[in-house]
C-alpha cells in the first residue's frame, strides 16, 4: 500500500516537474535564444535565401557576403571604433568622476551636504528625451555636432554610479580612515588606496553597467551626428536600415545586429553576475 | 557661508576646536569642491539646466536652427491638448499599461518556475535577463525581420499553416502591438530576476505552514506569497513604468513614422528631430513628460518612505 502510494505521488511530481518546470524553462529559453540564433544564422546567408518566402533554416551556403556588403555600405570598422572610443572615453570619466563624487558625499566634510546628494539624484529622472532639445541647442552652439565630445560630454554627469558608490561606501568601516588619517593620508590617498581597493566588486559593477549602456547609447548620438565618419554604431545601423530599402538585405541589416549585439552578449555571458547585480540595484535591501 | 544647521548642532564644541580641525575643515571644503564639483556642475548644466530652459523654450513659436522665436504664451500646450493629445496619451497609456503588465505577470510567471530546485534554472535565468542589456536598435532590427510580412519567419510560419499574416507594419494598432511584444520580449528577464530575488527572501517558514494546512499551491500564492511580495511588485511597478516612459530605440527602428505608435515619449524627438524642426513646441512636450515622470518618481519616494516607518 504504502509503496504505491508513494510511487503514485513520485509521479505526480515528476509530471508536476515537467509541466510546471522545465516546459516553461524550455519555452522561456527559447523565445530568448531562438530571435538571437536566428539573427546570427541569417547574417551568413546568401540574399537567394531570404527572397525565396521558403523557410530556409540554415543557409544554403554559409558566406560573410553580407558582412562585406554591410561593410561597403557604411564604414563598419570606423563605427566600431567609433563607438568603442566613445564608450572606453565616456564610460572611464563618468566611472572615475562617480568615485570621486561618492567619497566626497560620504567621507568629506561640506556645508549643505544634504542637499547636494537629492540634486545629483535628480540626474536619474531626467531622461535623454527631456533634455534633448536644450542641450542640443547648447552643444550644437559650442560647436559640438559631429563630435566625439559633442556626443560624450552632455552624459557626463551621473547619478547611477554615485548612487551605488555611496551605499557601499556608507558600509565601510570608518575607523580604517580615521587610522589613515591619523597617519597622514590625504584624501587621494585614501580614495585610491583604502576605499578603492575594497570597493572593486562595486566598482566592477558600475564599469561593466556604464560600459553597456554607452555602447547601447541611441537617441542622444542619434540627434547629435550626421556624419558617417563620427557616428556610433547604433546610428550607423539607422543610416545603413534608411540606404537599405531593398528586402533582400536583411542579412545585411542582420550582420549590422550582430556587430552591435554580441560584443554585449559576449561580456554578459562571462560578467553577468556584476552586471544583474548593478542593474537589478535597490529592489532588495 | 555659514555651516549647515545639522552639522553645527552635532558639534557644539566650534570656538574650543583646536587650529588643525578647522585648517582640516577648510581643506575639506577644496577637496570636497574638487572630488564632487565637477560631476555636480555636469549634472546641473546637462541635466537641471535643460528641464528648466524646457519651461521658456515651451513658450515660444521655434524653428530648431533658426535665430529668431516669437513668444506665444501657452499656445504650444493648448496646441497639443486641443489637438493630438488624446491620441498621444492613448497610445502611452496603452504602450505603458500592456508593456509593464505584460513584463510584470510574465516575469513572475517565469521567477516562480525559476524559483523550483530544479536543474537549468541558473542558466535560463541568465538567458532571461540578456535581452535587457542588448542594444534596442540591434534588437529592433531582428524583430523587424521576424515579423516582415513577406520575409519574416513568423510569416511563413503562419503561411505554411494556412493562416492571415496580420500587417504588423501598415496596421497602426497592430505596430502598436508589434512595439509591445519586443519590448515585453526585452523586459521580461528584468522582472524575473527581481521577482526571484523577492522569492528567495521570503520566510520558509511561513509557507511550509500554510502546506501543512492543507492550503494547496494556487491558494498558497494568492493568500501568502502575492501579498508578501508587494514590495517587489510596487517597486517593478515604478522602475517599468519609468522605463517604459522613455522607451525610444525599438519604436524609432521599427516604426520610425510612428504609425500608430506617437508615444509622447517618441513624439518629443518627432516633433523635434523628425523633419518639423519644432523646438517650442517639443520643448512642450518634453516638459509635459518630466512632470509625468516626476509625479511617479515622488509616489516611489513617498511610499518608500512609509515602508520604513512601519517596518
Amino acid at each position: 500500500m504504502t509503496t504505491l502510494a508513494l510511487s503514485g505521488t513520485g509521479r505526480r511530481r515528476i509530471v508536476g516537474d515537467v509541466v510546471a518546470g522545465y516546459l516553461p524553462l524550455v519555452v522561456a529559453t527559447l523565445i530568448v535564444a531562438l530571435p538571437l540564433l536566428w539573427m546570427v544564422l541569417s547574417s551568413f546567408k546568401p540574399a537567394g535565401d531570404i527572397v525565396t518566402q521558403d523557410l530556409v533554416l540554415l543557409p544554403s551556403r554559409w558566406t560573410t557576403e553580407a558582412y562585406t556588403t554591410a561593410s561597403s555600405k557604411v564604414n563598419f570598422p570606423r563605427l566600431f571604433l567609433n563607438s568603442a572610443l566613445v564608450t572606453i572615453v565616456g564610460a572611464s570619466i563618468k566611472l572615475f568622476v562617480s568615485l570621486t563624487t561618492a567619497y566626497a558625499l560620504v567621507f568629506v566634510q561640506f556645508p549643505a551636504k544634504r542637499i547636494i546628494f537629492p540634486v545629483i539624484l535628480v540626474a536619474l529622472m531626467v531622461p535623454a528625451q527631456v533634455s534633448l532639445v536644450p542641450n542640443y541647442v547648447l552643444i550644437a552652439g559650442l560647436g559640438g555636432i559631429n563630435t566625439y565630445w559633442g556626443i560624450i560630454l552632455p552624459g557626463l554627469g551621473t547619478a547611477f554610479g554615485t548612487f551605488l558608490f555611496r551605499q557601499q561606501f556608507l558600509s565601510l568601516p570608518k575607523e580604517i580612515l580615521e587610522a589613515a588619517e591619523v597617519d597622514g593620508a590625504g584624501h587621494a590617498t585614501r580614495l585610491f588606496r583604502i576605499v578603492a581597493p575594497i570597493s572593486a566588486p562595486t566598482i566592477a559593477t558600475v564599469a561593466l553597467v556604464t560600459i553597456v549602456n554607452e555602447w547601447n547609447d541611441y537617441l542622444w548620438p542619434l540627434v547629435v551626428t550626421n556624419s558617417a565618419s563620427i557616428m556610433t554604431l547604433p546610428v550607423g545601423l539607422t543610416l545603413l536600415k534608411n540606404t537599405e530599402g531593398d528586402v533582400s538585405s536583411y542579412p545585411v541589416l542582420m550582420a549590422g545586429a550582430v556587430v552591435v549585439i554580441v560584443p554585449v552578449l559576449i561580456l554578459f555571458t562571462f560578467l553577468q553576475r556584476y552586471i544583474v547585480s548593478g542593474l537589478t540595484q535597490g529592489a532588495v535591501r | 557661508m555659514s555651516a549647515d544647521p545639522t552639522i553645527a548642532s552635532s558639534r557644539p564644541r566650534t570656538r574650543s576646536r583646536p587650529l588643525w580641525l578647522s585648517t582640516r575643515r577648510r581643506r575639506d571644503f577644496w577637496a570636497f569642491l574638487l572630488l564632487a564639483g565637477p560631476n555636480i556642475a555636469l549634472i546641473v548644466v546637462f541635466c537641471w539646466r535643460p528641464v528648466i530652459l524646457n519651461l521658456q523654450y515651451s513658450l515660444l513659436d521655434w524653428t530648431l536652427g533658426n535665430k529668431r522665436a516669437t513668444f506665444i504664451g501657452l499656445g504650444n500646450y493648448i496646441e497639443f491638448f486641443t489637438g493630438e493629445a488624446g491620441r498621444v496619451l492613448l497610445t502611452t497609456l496603452i504602450f505603458t499599461v500592456a508593456t509593464v503588465g505584460g513584463s510584470m505577470v510574465l516575469g513572475l510567471l517565469l521567477a516562480l518556475v525559476l524559483n523550483r530546485r530544479l536543474f537549468g534554472t541558473s542558466v535560463a535565468r541568465s538567458f532571461a535577463f540578456a535581452p535587457f542589456v542588448l542594444s534596442g536598435v540591434g534588437v529592433g532590427l531582428v524583430w523587424m525581420f521576424i515579423f516582415d510580412p513577406v520575409f519574416g519567419v513568423l510569416s511563413i510560419i503562419l503561411r505554411k499553416v494556412s493562416l492571415p499574416v496580420p500587417e504588423w507594419f501598415s496596421d497602426p494598432r497592430l505596430s502598436l502591438t508589434m512595439i509591445c511584444i519586443v519590448f515585453i520580449w526585452k523586459n521580461l528577464g528584468y522582472c524575473a530576476v527581481i521577482y526571484l530575488a523577492g522569492l528567495q527572501s521570503m520566510p520558509a517558514e511561513v509557507m511550509e505552514a500554510a502546506a501543512l494546512d492543507g492550503a494547496g499551491p494556487v491558494r498558497r500564492f494568492w493568500w501568502i506569497t502575492f501579498p508578501l511580495l508587494s514590495p517587489t511588485t510596487f517597486f517593478l511597478l515604478i522602475t517599468t513604468i519609468l522605463s517604459s516612459l522613455q522607451a525610444f530605440d525599438i519604436i524609432r527602428i521599427m516604426t520610425p513614422l510612428g504609425n500608430g505608435t506617437l508615444t509622447l515619449m517618441y513624439d518629443v524627438y518627432l516633433q523635434a528631430f523628425g523633419g518639423y524642426n519644432r523646438a517650442g513646441y517639443s520643448s512642450a512636450l518634453a516638459t509635459i513628460l518630466f512632470v509625468l515622470l516626476m509625479v511617479i518618481t515622488l509616489l516611489q519616494l513617498r511610499f518608500v518612505e512609509r515602508r520604513v516607518h512601519y517596518s
